[in-house]
């Protein structure tokens, strides 16, 4: 089991630095200036090779490329163009907050999930399988950006009962988990749970029918093993691909939503991102996007170790 | 035993001490004004805010002064410039490149510290002065290029300065109003507190914490700041202007880019007060009882045409013609649901630098087709012209609509519009780039919206030859010799009054020459709840919150 660790931490190395190279290589490639934050289009020559100057971007692009990754590896992902604020500390106060409402998320979405694929998958080809199925179809189709904005209309403008924006009454650094905060929290993760909710309702009900049809089930019942034991078994067989799904559903999340953190105001890694884009801020957008990816990177390895864990012929592989 | 009459006492009594409880607590309450903003980011706070004029408006104006500031207080006339941390200025009659500013007496910054000559010329040198310790990069490229010609800062005594031009410019005094002066002894605190290799890094330092705990001069002062999500600004009650002390204890700036998001946030009662709501929403706003402002503002959405060799826009009788042929009140009252004032000119009449243009634009099909036919163009022969706009972006309001909306109507004046639609930055970066770059993909005109604050963003640097790419935003290459002699005429006026003459004269001889095709001025919609009482939108890119109450 270690030796198949190590193997996998070693296979992350390139991959790391693979997605340093694409993602300094995608900012740079997109058009436009990349001063555009600071420097007006009527700003004179003289001050546009002035400012490039100062901010580095007169050097050649393998040099900017070099100098930035050994800052990144010290730490340091530089300062933001537009606010002047360093990067790194953007991205973790952007991605706590992310990380808040994917767990919110991923509460309603895997439970749901779960729940619906189970009893879809155990009652096959009945109307309950069809309701079920008509869940999760609906989760993966409505576009969810719409749902939230149709959520606001319902619950905050016509009810008044939860807020439209916002990740608190006083903003996210006062974060509690009270009603007082939570509130702002439900509409948000329910939007963002239904893709999950879906996808994961789908693959349970492919799953538990497809352990189900399985000689071995036949076996244990013939064996007189009451239906909880089968149960059980479906579900332990069912569990290594469940659980790659969720973690990757769960990267999914983590990596901010930029619509529903948009519709919502949530102030994520989607919000963030989203603003650096517009702002055209290359090292906030190098930086959230580089931290996004190595969270994606090692989440995957995460569910690589968890799964092998639980199966061991996956570490044979 | 209670009585009927002893009752009644004692209910009176209680209801007495009840009132009397309350009172004070009434009094007291602080009033709060929240506001939903259409940055994705808090403009910075620093002094120099980022994010154009909205940027400005939020975290410039409200915590800060500058020497010179912009008449607020009316909706109905054109926003001038005022003093305001200077009383008086005027140029040394044997150098014109030298101004000298009286200061305010008695004004302090938020901190306690007075303001005085040494902060005005510590203020200049932050962006001017490279090897001063508290330059600041990031702040040169937002306000440098505002005052082009600001060369230096001297101290003359405590309360006057002398400030320095490139080349004589009476502009300045109007490109000032960019220019605010943030507290130097605060951040000299900070810097010495700061952590750093070297001088640079610890001056970075001091600035990122100055943007924390900013102090200015201005009517609000900062309280409290989550990046990305809120600032908050109380009120300085020993505000240097009284009549402009805020009336509201405190005010909450919250950043919401999605027009829904801040809508419903105004609907449910997040907030009091919306910058551009979403406008399919402004009927059930109204509807609901919440007051809508909008006013005419110093934006023009135009086609700034190609004057390079083979434009068809070379020949003065189809740049008139197409002016003539846009129905304007059509755009304004259809697609745009009133949200836009015709443009007939960068500027509209009452405007001191409107002057007197003898080309009227307005809607005039039957002559635009007359024109048209003298250029040789008709029902068999159309023109066809190429225009790069985008799909969104900063001050462009709905640019695709709007292109297609002008695509149809000049097909009835024998034009063939081709749209070439790119990328936001791409076609600002183009802008700077000209009509002979590669980027600008053979279009004979270009759609980028400009701001009309100032004279030099308004008028100079379209129509001056010298301001062709590289240099400035003259896309086009407009070489008219009178644009260039009577832009000379009003930088070297320094008369006030005939400054503004020689401006007039500059903008009437654009519209006569019809330099761009002028469709619209934006008009900066804004929601707010019925609470929200005093507000004045002048024709201005800011508001002054300072006269805004709530009603708690």
């Amino acid at each position: 089991m270690l030796a198949y660790i190590a193997r996998r931490i070693v296979y992350v190395v390139p991959i790391v630095i693979s997605v340093a190279l694409v993602c300094f290589l995608l900012v740079h490639i997109t058009p436009g200036d990349p001063l555009v934050a600071v420097l007006p289009a009527d700003a004179s020559q003289e001050l546009a090779a002035q400012l490039r100057a100062a901010y580095g971007f007169d050097r050649p692009l393998p040099v900017q490329f070099g100098l930035w990754l050994l800052r990144a590896l010290h730490g340091d992902l530089g300062n933001s163009i537009a606010t002047g604020r360093p990067v790194l500390a953007e991205v973790l106060r952007a991605v706590g907050n992310t990380v808040t409402l994917a767990i919110a998320a991923a509460i309603i979405g895997f439970t749901m999930g779960i729940l619906l694929g189970l009893i879809a998958g155990y009652f096959r080809e009945t109307w309950i399988d069809k309701v079920a199925t008509s869940f999760a179809i609906a989760g993966v189709s409505v576009p969810h950006y719409w749902l939230g904005m149709l959520l606001v209309i319902i619950f905050s403008v016509q009810l008044n009962w939860l807020p439209a924006v916002g990740a608190g009454p006083n903003g996210s650094n006062s974060w509690a988990w009270d009603w007082a905060h939570l509130k702002y929290l439900v509409l948000p993760a329910i939007t963002t749970s239904v893709i999950p909710m879906g996808i994961v309702t789908r693959t349970v009900r492919a799953l538990t029918g497809d352990i189900l049809s399985q000689d071995f089930v036949e076996a244990l019942r013939a064996k007189g093993l009451h239906e909880r034991g089968v149960f059980r078994h479906v579900v332990k067989n069912a569990a290594p691909t469940a659980l790659a799904v969720m973690g990757l559903q769960l990267g999914y999340m983590l990596g901010g939503s930029i619509l529903i953190e948009t519709v919502f105001s949530w102030p994520g890694s989607g919000f963030l991102l989203n603003s650096a884009i517009f702002q055209r801020d290359l090292p906030l957008l190098q930086g959230t996007i580089l931290i996004l990816a190595l969270f994606f990177v090692f989440l995957n390895l995460l569910v690589d170790i968890a799964q092998a864990a639980i199966d061991p012929r996956i570490k044979r592989g | 035993m209670l009585t009927k009459k002893n009752t009644r006492a004692a209910l009176i009594a209680v209801l007495a001490l009840t009132t009397a409880a309350a009172w004070p607590r009434a009094v007291s309450a602080e009033t709060v004004l929240r506001i939903g903003m259409t940055a994705a980011d808090i403009p910075r706070t620093l002094g120099q805010p980022d994010q154009g004029f909205e940027g400005n408006r939020f975290t410039g104006l409200t915590m800060y002064d500058a020497l010179t500031g912009w008449d607020l207080s009316s909706a109905d006339k054109a926003s001038v410039v005022i003093p305001g941390l200077a009383t008086e200025w005027k140029v040394d009659d044997a150098d014109k490149t030298k101004w000298v500013f009286k200061l305010r007496p008695g004004v302090t910054f938020h901190d306690g510290s007075p303001f005085n000559a040494d902060a005005v010329v510590w203020n200049v040198e932050k962006v001017l002065k490279q090897d001063a310790p508290q330059f600041d990069a990031s702040q040169v490229g937002v306000t440098a290029s505002r005052m082009p010609t600001l060369a230096s800062a001297k101290k003359i005594d405590d309360m006057t300065v002398e400030l320095t031009t490139k080349e004589p410019d009476s502009f300045l005094p109007i490109n000032l109003t960019n220019l605010f002066m943030a507290s130097p002894a605060k951040w000299q605190h900070f810097y010495d507190k700061a952590e750093g290799a070297d001088a640079k890094a610890k001056s970075q330092a001091a600035w990122t914490a100055f943007a924390k705990d900013a102090a200015g001069t201005g009517p609000w002062k900062m309280a409290s700041f989550t990046p990305r999500e809120r600032l908050e600004l109380v009120k300085n009650a020993s505000y240097w202007d009284k009549a402009r002390v805020p009336k509201v204890d405190r005010m909450v700036l919250l950043p919401m880019p999605e027009a829904n998001a801040r809508t419903a946030a105004l609907l449910s009662g997040q907030v009091d007060w919306v910058e551009a709501p979403a406008p399919d929403a402004l009927p059930e706003l109204k509807q609901r009882g919440f007051k809508l402002y909008a006013n005419e503002q110093p934006h023009v959405w135009p086609w700034q045409f190609s004057r390079v060799e083979g434009s068809p826009w070379n020949d003065i009788r189809v740049r008139k013609a197409a002016n003539l042929c846009v129905d304007r009140e059509g755009l304004r009252d259809g697609l745009l649901a009133g949200l836009m004032v015709p443009a007939t000119g960068t500027f509209e009449p009452g405007h001191p630098w409107r002057g007197k243009p003898t080309f009227e634009i307005k809607y005039d099909k039957a002559a635009a087709q007359k024109l048209m036919q003298e250029a040789g163009f008709g029902p068999s022969k159309k023109l066809t012209v190429k225009t790069q706009t985008s799909a969104s972006g900063s001050g462009q309001m709905q640019p695709l609509a709007m292109n297609e909306y002008l695509q149809q109507a000049l097909a009835e004046c024998y034009f063939d519009v081709k749209l070439d639609v790119i990328e936001w930055n791409t076609l600002f970066t183009n802008w700077r780039r000209g009509a002979k770059d590669p980027s600008a993909n053979g279009s004979n005109a270009t759609n980028v919206t400009y701001a009309a604050m100032d004279p030099f963003f308004a008028l100079v640097r379209f129509l001056q030859s010298g301001m062709a790419p590289p240099v400035s935003n003259n896309w086009g290459f407009i070489n008219n010799p009178k644009f260039d002699e009577l832009v000379k005429k009003a930088r070297q006026t320094f008369d006030p009054a005939a400054r503004d003459a020689a401006l007039a004269e500059l903008h009437a001889a654009s519209v006569d020459d019809a330099a761009f095709l002028y469709v619209a001025h934006d008009v900066g919609p804004r929601a707010m709840s019925p609470k929200v009482t005093g507000v004045v939108q002048p024709k201005s890119w800011f508001i002054d919150f300072s006269l805004v109450s709530i009603a708690q």
